[in-house]
């Protein structure tokens, strides 16, 4: 009960930061329709910004906690952000309307591209980071000797989750770009003669996926403590897993697929073993789509003849 | 014109007993019985959003139906038992010497083409726009074509077998392309045709799966005068000179009326009439629900109206 | 209802696509509310367009550009090296102030004119020539290399046995990409199972490389289906991630399942092929010693290279066969439209399945050759990449096209070759320099521009399967992309 717990509470944590990425996917998705698999990428380099940041406050003396994470979630999610609207400017925009298969060329290209850009500059080992929130809350503290703790990492990193997913659906369903954006994801043509600057929106989605990704990475650094330029495909292919699991499109959708996959894999390495969690979350997905083919809280998709 | 018996009575080719199609809270047909004529050139006609394109697609397999019953009967001579047995036996589908009975409520939409012999072409236009003409209509040979190819391996080596099973499917083909006027378009893209001819392409390669029943949704719509006359030629062709039924669904009353032997009109998914030409058309039911109304007769129709207000009135609101 | 309202949009066989892509770049010329004042001069224009380039090239560059983090003793070291970013910074500036003033004085002609040229070539009478000239290259490669590069001899010829191991690979991945329609983003599942299915079965039952190479086709195509069977009703970038997500479950397999697949080790003492029996090495009865000619290990190459170009043609002209059958016919109608071939009697799910068979076994044969290759295989060779370099040859190629795959591969494979071997750039950046370090990258890089510059591939034509009277070539817009559009 107690293991159960705890694999429940890192379950969530992982589950957490898999949802954050993909939202990413899943706005991104809905809106141009296209997979962008050069996000995971973006979530690296997101985790990068932030431990560089890190290391510069130190070293010109800035070490009070709050500060320091406050000004790495700042810097980390302007800088992703400029990655994300760059990319979606160079890559993905001139193959606007075009042939369906070329913006993922691109894509996977990018993906390609930047995972070597950050090995070149920044080198290829690991970077570790000593913890730095220690400590936490025990929940429980059973005779057997096993202890259910919530550190305030995860506190933190469930916490910080929440306020973004309010935020956000809030953004989607109750401002004008919100707006503009369901506009667009249900006809693009239609929305830019109605007015909307279709491009513009479609930067902007970019930009709030790649925000939302680098305070992800920077919540993996913290919580992992190690980080290196590999990152983004695995976390990458595992939040795109997400996203279709959620029903790609779908904002609760992703963050339900992303806790999904985060509690599969924690609970397969917990009872079962480490080395084939990822086969589990890739089984379940395939499963599941299989049988619910537009996800769980996807629209289906009506074949009309 | 009126015939002694109605033949689609007497002999049908298909049989839609009590069809129901529910969307969810939707109701978009409605306990629809109604029989095809064979031989006939029968119409399904009724107001947008009426169920009518619904209707095709339970037959041809894309919808499955939520209630009812659709008999294909390939033959005259079957037996009246039969279709009462299959019904029975859980089985889709008889196929004997005495004739074939397909229950094609039951069955996958490629079988139905396949096996029962129902072609039918969409509202839309979909065809290969990327392939040629005459490669349009050889896909459509593909079922013949794979058994004479034994299934790919004795086409791989190019066995005589499968040559000339190659060579009578492009005659075949070609046939159907000088009956659409489209030979000279044989080598062009698909996508390449003008709108009219893209929609008698369609017909034609409908018509090379060699069905017994071929169903067109909306043959006429964007066609021109001239083209639609042709399309009424090419209609009682099909018709008299293959002995196919066709079951088409049309807003042109112009074309309905000339070619229909037989027209069924359908409003909220039900039906409000069902009869020849001249009987649908004088049906108040029909002229209330239904706006396509030929100009000389609109003066006619508001007599009747008058004459009949508080009948229609009431038919009208029951649903 | 709606689907009444709009004909043509609905349409794609009216060329409907084409407008609303015309459409859509004529909006994209006249953005609502984004054009600069009039009054700017080009020259201030420039200066603008520059300086925010370079604003953004410094935000981005800033964190890997001028601070590099390195793992030193008390944890992580940070060292600060601004000349590079500042570099960077003005390059971007310079870059993009020059591309302004000059090239895009007259807004975006320069773009126009590259597609103007670009609709012109393709032809197919080239594409003819083209297609002799480079088989008869291929054939003859073995015995011009020691006339004309005697020293390059061996390697030349081992990147050509990769490049055509490749070709072999995208003509694969052809089947299914490009004529089906149906988006494989885990084709190097195939490839590892050939490799694999040889490696095992030559390692414990002694077989070799012949008896071996038809059973490891047979295991992919059978993999093929097992695979394919359930996530073929998924549509589109459902089917690419499931595809995807098989790929990876098979190294993590291949990976952890030691017993039996030597997990990260791998598989060692894979057997060569022989010639009729007869073994490349120095001993008796050896291939040198039946001939009478004098041992070189050149030999082996030769033989290789020969076996896999044999391959290769082999899945070429089973492809070209297949593609005037029905069912190769029925692969292209069913990425054109599925629905209507279900309406004319086609059992989908079995073209889908065939072809998804029929690649895995090509995929299955260049794993076999791949591992009597190398005689060596671990699943580090089968990742992700592999499954995105075969995709992108595939694409850039020109989906469908058979001779796009060839110039792609030539193009990608060699490229990434030739990148190494730019020792020049050390000249320039000095030693330190290590352009292999940059292969990769350039690679992303190329990847993402020649799809930007011809997003249809370098072939991207289609010709007709069947003739009536005329073969004409197919534009490239007419033709449907398959699966989910
Ligand atoms: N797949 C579907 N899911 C939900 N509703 C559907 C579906 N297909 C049809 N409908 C609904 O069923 C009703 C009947 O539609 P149908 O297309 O059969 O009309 P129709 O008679 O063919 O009209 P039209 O003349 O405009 O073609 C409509 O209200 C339509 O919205
Ligand atoms: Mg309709």
């Amino acid at each position: 009960m107690e293991y159960f717990l705890q694999q429940l509470i890192n379950g969530v944590t992982l589950g957490s930061i898999y949802g954050l990425i993909a939202i990413g996917y899943t706005m991104v998705y809905g809106i141009i329709g296209m997979i962008n698999f050069a996000h995971g990428e973006i979530f690296m380099i997101g985790s990068f910004i932030a431990l560089t940041v890190f290391l510069i406050l130190a070293a010109i003396g800035i070490t009070f906690l709050p500060i320091v994470l406050l000004l790495m979630v700042i810097v980390a999610m302007l800088c992703t952000a400029a990655w994300g609207w760059t990319i979606e400017r160079i890559a993905y925009r001139p193959l606007r309307g075009s042939f369906r298969l070329a913006p993922l060329i691109t894509a996977i290209g990018m993906s390609i591209f930047l995972q070597n850009f950050v090995q070149v500059t920044q080198g290829a080992r690991v970077k570790p980071l000593p913890p730095q929130i220690q400590g936490g809350i025990t929940l429980m503290d059973s005779p057997s000797g096993i202890v259910v703790q919530i550190s305030w990492m995860q506190i933190i990193i469930i916490a910080m989750t929440i306020i973004l997913m309010v935020g956000f659906s809030l953004l989607i369903s109750k401002t004008s770009l919100g707006r503009q954006q369901r506009a667009c994801e249900q006809d693009r043509k239609m929305a830019s003669l109605l007015g909307v600057n279709v491009d513009r929106t479609i930067s902007l989605t970019f930009v709030m996926g790649a925000s939302l990704a680098a305070v992800a990475g920077m919540m993996y650094l913290l919580y992992y403590g190690v980080i290196d330029f590999y990152i983004g495909f695995i976390a990458g292919v595992k939040a795109f897993t997400a996203a279709v699991l959620g029903g790609i499109g779908s904002l609760p959708g992703a963050m339900l697929g992303g806790l999904a996959i985060g509690l599969i894999e924690t609970f397969w390495s917990g009872y079962f073993s480490v080395e084939y969690k990822d086969v589990a979350a890739f089984s379940i997905l395939a499963i599941v789509l299989i049988f619910m083919p537009s996800g769980l809280l996807g629209r289906p998709e009506v074949e009309k003849v | 014109m009126l015939k002694e018996t109605q033949n689609w009575s007497a002999n049908p080719v298909l049989s839609v007993e009590h069809l129901t199609m529910r969307f969810g809270g939707l109701v978009a047909v409605d306990d629809l019985s109604f029989n095809v004529g064979r031989g006939d050139i029968t119409a399904l006609i009724g107001p947008n959003g009426a169920g009518k394109t619904t209707v095709f697609n339970c037959v041809t397999g894309f919808y499955k139906p939520t209630e009812g019953r659709i008999a294909l009967r390939r033959d005259q001579a079957v037996a009246d038992g039969t279709l009462a047995e299959l019904t029975k036996s859980g089985r889709q589908y008889f196929d004997g010497d005495k004739g074939g009975v397909f229950l094609l409520e039951r069955m996958p939409d490629f079988k139905i083409t396949e096996v029962a012999g129902v072609a039918r072409t969409f509202q839309n236009i979909r065809l290969f726009g990327g392939m040629t003409v005459l490669e349009n209509l050889l896909v459509a040979q593909h079922n013949q074509l794979m058994q004479a190819s034994s299934f790919t391996i004795g086409g791989l080596f190019g066995l005589p077998g499968y040559r000339k099973a190659a060579a009578a499917a492009k005659d075949k083909a070609v046939e159907w392309l000088r009956h659409v006027n489209l030979l000279d378009r044989a080598d062009d893209p698909a996508a390449d045709l003008p709108y009219g001819a893209q929609r008698r392409l369609e017909i034609a390669r409908a018509l090379c799966t060699n069905p017994v029943l071929l169903c067109l949704d909306e043959p006429a719509a964007g066609l021109n005068p001239r083209e639609s006359a042709e399309l009424n030629e090419l209609l009682r062709f099909i018709r008299d000179e293959h002995g196919v039924s066709v079951l088409l669904i049309e807003h042109d009353m112009g074309v309905v009326m000339e070619i229909s032997d037989h027209i069924i009109v359908l409003d909220y998914g039900k039906k409000i009439a069902d009869g020849t030409a001249s009987e649908v058309r004088s049906d108040p039911k029909v002229i209330a629900a239904y706006l396509g109304v030929d100009d000389e007769e609109v003066d006619e129709v508001e007599r009747d109206l008058d004459v009949q207000t508080g009948h229609s009135a009431s038919e009208g609101g029951s649903q | 209802m709606a689907d009444t309202t709009s004909p043509s949009a609905a349409n794609r066989p009216e060329g409907a696509e084409r407008l609303s892509e015309a459409r859509r770049d004529a909006m994209r010329g006249e953005p609502p509310y984004s054009e600069a004042p009039p009054e700017d001069t080009r020259l201030v224009r420039a200066l603008k367009e520059g300086g925010i380039t370079a604003a953004l090239v410094a935000a981005l560059t800033l964190f890997f550009f001028a601070f590099r983090t390195d793992i030193a003793v008390g944890g992580l070291s940070l060292t600060a090296s601004p000349v590079v970013w500042i570099i960077a910074i003005a390059i971007a500036f310079a870059g993009r102030f020059l591309l302004t003033y000059f090239v895009f004085a007259g807004d975006t002609a320069v773009v126009g004119g590259w597609k103007k040229v670009a609709a012109g070539t393709g032809r197919m009478p080239i594409g003819k020539i083209l297609g002799v000239l480079l088989l008869f290259i291929a054939l003859t490669l073995p015995i011009l290399l020691p006339q004309f590069l005697p020293s390059q001899n061996r390697y030349l010829l081992n990147l050509g046995i990769t490049i055509l191991t490749y070709v072999m690979l995208g003509w694969g991945l052809n089947i299914v990409v490009g004529l089906a329609g149906l988006l494989d983003l885990g084709y190097v599942a195939f490839y590892a199972v050939g490799a694999y299915s040889f490696a095992l079965l030559a390692t414990n039952f002694e077989l070799g490389f012949w008896v071996c190479l038809p059973m490891a086709g047979l295991f992919a195509a059978m993999w093929g289906v097992i695979l394919g069977f359930p996530v073929l009703r998924l549509r589109g970038d459902y089917l690419a991630i499931v595809t995807l997500a098989f790929g990876e479950i098979i190294r993590i397999v291949l990976l952890n399942w030691y017993e039996f697949t030597g997990g990260p080790d791998g598989i060692l003492g894979i057997p060569e092929p022989s010639f009729f029996g007869l073994e490349f090495n120095r001993r008796d009865g050896s291939f040198s010693d039946f001939f009478g000619i004098e041992y070189s290990p050149i030999q082996k190459f030769i033989y290789l290279y020969y076996i896999i170009l044999a391959l290769a043609l082999l899945t070429n002209f089973v492809t070209m066969r297949l593609r005037k059958l029905p069912v190769g016919r029925a692969w292209e109608a069913l990425r054109e439209d599925e629905i209507a071939c279900r309406s004319l009697g086609i059992n989908t799910t079995n073209v889908k399945l065939t072809a998804f068979a029929t690649g895995a076994m090509f995929g299955g044969f260049a794993g076999s050759f791949f591992a009597t290759k190398q005689q060596f295989i671990s699943p580090e060779s089968f990742t992700f990449i592999e499954s995105a370099i075969i995709l992108a040859i595939v694409v850039l190629g020109g989906l469908g096209s058979q001779l796009g795959v060839v110039i792609a591969s030539v193009a990608m494979i060699g490229g990434i070759e030739l990148l190494r071997k730019l020792t020049v750039l050390q000249a320039v950046f000095g030693n330190d320099f290590d352009p292999t370090q940059y292969r990769m990258l350039i690679f992303g890089l190329a990847m993402v521009l020649i799809m930007v510059w011809k997003p249809r591939g370098l072939v991207s034509t289609r010709s007709p399967s069947a003739v009536y009277k005329e073969k004409k070539t197919i534009g490239a817009d007419m033709v449907a992309q398959g699966e989910g559009h």
